[in-house]
């Protein structure tokens, strides 16, 4: 049986072969007890064939869904059950889209080791830049033993180049070497202390950390594809810096409509949806106080990411932008990706237009990147916008 | 992977004697194999051949499944392969008298396999011997040109759902009865008198003297090419159009694809032909499939009851054949309504009611009371079974006293923007608008064809007959790159596509954005209008035009 690994090495010789990628990484959620949801990542792929488009039904209400089959009493225009459109706590949070990864307390180990997978896979068969280290970043320390430190006469391992060398130096200095271009060993004198070993040691050593908040717009107008898209580059996002951090990542998570609300996992931040209006600016609002309150700039690299369709009631964005340089004096790097709707057609859509006006781009063009999409991509081109995010 | 041992052997001998006296037929000869869960996951993308050639897709599929398995465990009790011998697998976990009652059910499905019409063109093969000489030939091709074997394997997977399933069948049902017009009837029942419309003697001349050929052994064509040099071309012409019916998509290219016609691209030749024979054979499977799994639900049940040996496992019985056979409140369930259906027509068959008499009766109270007691529903339903599939099943015989009885309605679902839920709903107890949603549910590829007269100079041109559904617009760019590629030149497909470019929005951002509110709902309630586009691939690029 083929592996994942080797499935990905032929995807990647498509690319050569002038066609398409075409395996995408799926990501299988297990409903476990409480909040112990378990991700399983697999790989997916699509055979595309000339066929018919169901969704797009000819005859449709508004706020309709697609009908089924159904048995039991009743007369038409019965009510026979509902069906939270929102999952919360308690309430069966199901699948989602059947796309949401799950994360829980308890279970983040195995969220991070398959995580930590996913990343590996991105940066190497993806090719996603490796991260570079800003000037902001911080250290922490952790100790690692290994036969670094250098002693003479006694110790675990002889160094033999080196105590050659010191042999060498001593017969020299002794003067029983006349002529440096015949050396002959056979007559060296070789003293205890010219014995040099290596021993253990510890050492510090240097990682970075970094907390990541994700955040997205949940509100009315966020459903179907581009929620599933911003998920998908969210998930895919949390990965990779998960790799490249050597797990060492912290994650916060907040969703937000008219008012931004912190979620605990992932599973949470991935399956709400479709609520009310939307204010961009609660959620860059609702990072700048979490920081400032448990003084996270001094520790961490901070990257926020935040994934919207554009859509802002806020017309000029004048709060969102004061929030938003209010993190760039901290941040590593804001990410923000705006996905738009199908109908919103080529023009440019709230965030865009004042995010763009406002200039912050040019002048923070290290810190702060904005990719804009439309809602029917691929993951190829999610993985570009990531690229484009982090570049 | 093993074969049953001699004990369950021995039952499903039995319960081959039990099903045959019951009316089912079936070959002697069967396989029985058991196998583990893993098994399954393994086989399901390969159809459950386990000698299908091996594709990359199937290794994702298989990956993608023990995934899966591991999150949410299932656990199948059979599957059965339409070959000769047929060939069953068997969960190794199936207690005994679990395993006698899906013998039945496997019997049933042989007997649909072995007897339905639609499965004709595939009596004759052995699909396993087949598949595995596909298998060695795929393996020895990718050995001598690498990752290509895979592209041409895409490619025309690519295509695979536009094979001519039905022709392919017409021809074979229709082949003993001597259709195709031979060139003496052409000449006088035709050519004669529709093309040509000779005046009445000039014809009866031609029959004497076609009569006075018969008689001297003499040639009597040779005077009709000399008097019409037209009417060979003619002929040949005719014959092509209505003999061996139009070449469908795969096959088309596969005659006439000048990349394909190169020395060097020969060998793509075999590995579509054998991509579009494995669909073909598939391809009754998918069109019965609520037909199918009823019918082997309905004999399960009849056959279990009456066997004594299942004696105290009843309730067991009870339990499993409920989660199989149940209508979900909510929801389709193929088994379920193909066994009600089956059943349904029986008995409207025992009472006579498939009659004018009934048809014409227009009193409710007398209707339900009708029963002309003929009996006759055994032999109606197995006729059934033979001459029908999927589309005309449900078609023909979901009416509105089945619908009445069943309590089946088509549920709704809207929006309820004050409780933030779907609510689900009777919609229609109407049988038309139920009929219309199950068969919206069945397989149905697009009829997309080659339109002969607009290919040429390189390029191919499909035509997409709409059905007022449009082409799925995601996957078009990636299958017509597969086809350019085998195709070796640009490819033209002719659809429609909604005539307004902005889709019409999420529905609920209405509820929240007062700024937009009422404007999408409005337009969203006229019905879509559609206009003809075409889509052209040339270079690995799509491009679209408006017709």
């Amino acid at each position: 049986m083929i592996t994942l690994d080797e499935l990905l090495e032929r995807d990647k010789k498509r690319e050569q072969d002038g066609f398409k990628r075409k395996i995408r990484i799926g990501r299988i959620v297990k409903p476990g007890a409480g909040n112990r949801e378990k991700i399983i990542v697999v790989p997916t792929t699509v055979e595309e064939k000339f066929v018919h488009d169901d969704t797009l039904l000819v005859d449709q209400s508004p706020g309709e869904g697609e009908p089924t089959g159904g048995t039991g009493e009743g007369e038409e225009g019965d009510i026979i059950g509902e069906q939270p459109v929102r999952p919360e706590e308690g309430e069966g949070q199901g699948e989602g889209d059947g796309e949401g990864p799950g994360e829980g307390q308890g279970g983040e180990h195995e969220m991070e080791a398959n995580a930590y997978e996913l990343g590996k896979v991105l940066s190497q068969d993806f090719e996603l830049p490796n991260l570079k280290d800003k000037g902001k970043k911080r250290a922490l320390a952790r100790y690692v033993y290994d036969l670094t430190d250098k002693n003479r006469g006694v110790g675990q391992i002889l160094d033999k180049k080196a105590t050659l060398k010191k042999i060498v130096e001593t017969n020299m200095s002794l003067g029983r070497i006349p002529d440096v271009t015949r050396i002959d060993s056979a007559g060296f004198v070789v003293s205890p202390r010219d014995l040099i070993f290596r021993v253990l040691s510890r050492e510090k050593q240097y990682e970075s950390q970094a907390l990541v908040f994700f955040l997205r717009d949940y509100s009315g107008s966020m459903g179907g594809k581009v929620t599933q898209t911003v998920v998908s580059q969210h998930v895919m996002l949390y990965s990779w810096l998960v790799y490249q951090y050597e797990r060492q990542v912290e994650t916060r998570f907040i969703l937000h409509d008219t008012e931004a609300r912190e979620v605990t996992d992932f599973q949470k931040y991935y399956s709400y949806k479709v609520a009310g209006g939307t204010k961009v600016y609660t959620a860059f609002q609702m990072v700048n106080e979490i920081v400032e309150k448990e003084n996270l700039a001094r520790d961490y690299n901070i990257y926020v990411f935040y994934g919207t369709d554009g859509d802002d009631w806020e017309k000029d964005g004048k709060q969102t932008l004061i929030e938003i340089e209010k993190i760039l004096t901290y941040a590593a790097r804001i990410g923000i990706s705006v996905v738009k709707h199908t109908y919103t057609g080529t023009k440019e859509t709230e965030v865009e237009k004042y995010i763009r006006g406002s200039g912050v781009l040019d002048r923070q063009t290290h810190l702060i990147k904005m990719d804009v999409m439309g809602e029917n991509v691929d993951d190829s081109r999610i993985i570009q916008g990531i690229k484009t995010l982090i570049s | 992977m093993e074969l049953v041992n001699q004990h369950a052997k021995g039952i499903m001998e039995e319960c081959k004697l039990r099903a045959r006296d019951a009316g089912l037929r079936f070959d002697d000869e069967t396989l029985e194999y058991i196998v583990t869960n893993r098994d399954m996951i393994e086989l399901s993308p390969k159809i459950m051949i386990p000698t299908l050639y091996d594709y990359w897709v199937h290794d994702v599929r298989v990956l993608s499944g023990k995934g899966m398995y591991e999150a949410y465990p299932s656990n199948p009790y059979e599957t059965v392969i339409n070959t000769r011998p047929a060939i069953s697998f068997y969960n190794d976990n199936n207690p005994d008298w679990l395993n006698v009652m899906i013998f039945y059910h496997v019997l049933a499905h042989i007997d649909f396999f072995q007897n339905n019409l639609y499965y004709k063109n595939t009596w004759d093969v052995d699909l396993a011997g087949q598949a595995l000489a596909d298998k060695r030939l795929i393996a020895q091709l990718r050995s001598e040109k690498g990752r290509w074997v895979d592209y041409v394997i895409e490619f025309a997977r690519g295509m695979d759902n536009l094979v001519g399933f039905q022709r392919d069948l017409n021809r074979a049902l229709t082949r003993d009865q001597g259709h195709v017009p031979d060139r003496i009837d052409f000449y006088f029942d035709r050519f004669l008198q529709k093309i040509k419309s000779v005046p009445q003697h000039v014809y009866l001349k031609e029959i004497d003297r076609y009569n006075q050929c018969q008689k001297d052994h003499a040639d009597f064509f040779g005077k009709v090419t000399e008097q019409y040099p037209e009417f060979e071309e003619i002929f040949q012409k005719e014959k092509q159009k209505n003999a061996p019916g139009k070449l469908d998509v795969m096959e088309y290219i596969l005659k006439y694809s000048p990349f394909l016609r190169r020395e060097e691209n020969e060998w793509m030749k075999s590995v579509i032909h054998i991509i579009r024979s494995t669909s073909l054979y598939f391809q009754p499977q998918i069109r019965t499939k609520t037909m199918n799994e009823g019918w082997a639900s309905f004999w399960h049940a009849h056959l279990f009851l009456k066997d004594e040996r299942i004696r105290g496992h009843e309730t067991d019985f009870a339990k499993v054949n409920a989660t199989v056979t149940a209508m979900p409140k909510v929801g389709l369930n193929p088994y379920a309504l193909g066994l009600r259906l089956f059943e349904h027509i029986q008995e409207m068959e025992d009472k006579g009611r498939y009659s004018l008499d009934y048809f014409q009766l227009k009193d409710a109270i007398l209707r339900t009371k009708f029963d002309r007691t003929k009996n006759t529903g055994m032999d109606y339903i197995f006729s059934v079974r033979e001459n029908m599939e999927d589309f005309s099943f449900i078609n023909t015989f979901v009416d509105q006293e089945f619908v009445d009885r069943h309590h089946l309605f088509l549920a709704g679902k809207r929006f309820n923007p004050q409780h933030n839920t779907w609510q689900y709903y009777i919609k229609s107890k109407k049988v038309d608008d139920y009929k219309e949603m199950i068969i919206n549910t069945l397989y149905h590829p697009p009829d997309i064809r080659v339109v002969e007269e607009k290919t040429g100079n390189g390029i191919l041109y499909l035509d997409h007959r709409f059905e007022n559904k449009p082409l799925k617009q995601d996957f078009i760019e990636n299958t017509m790159i597969g086809i350019e590629f085998l195709w070796g030149g640009p490819v033209h497909l002719e659809t429609s596509v909604p005539a307004t470019t902005a889709q019409p929005g999420s529905p609920y951002i209405n509820f929240w954005d007062p700024g937009t509110a009422g404007s999408p709902a409005d337009s969203r309630n006229a019905p879509i209008q559609w206009k003809r586009v075409r889509f052209i691939m040339k270079d690995r690029k799509l491009h679209k035009q408006e017709l």
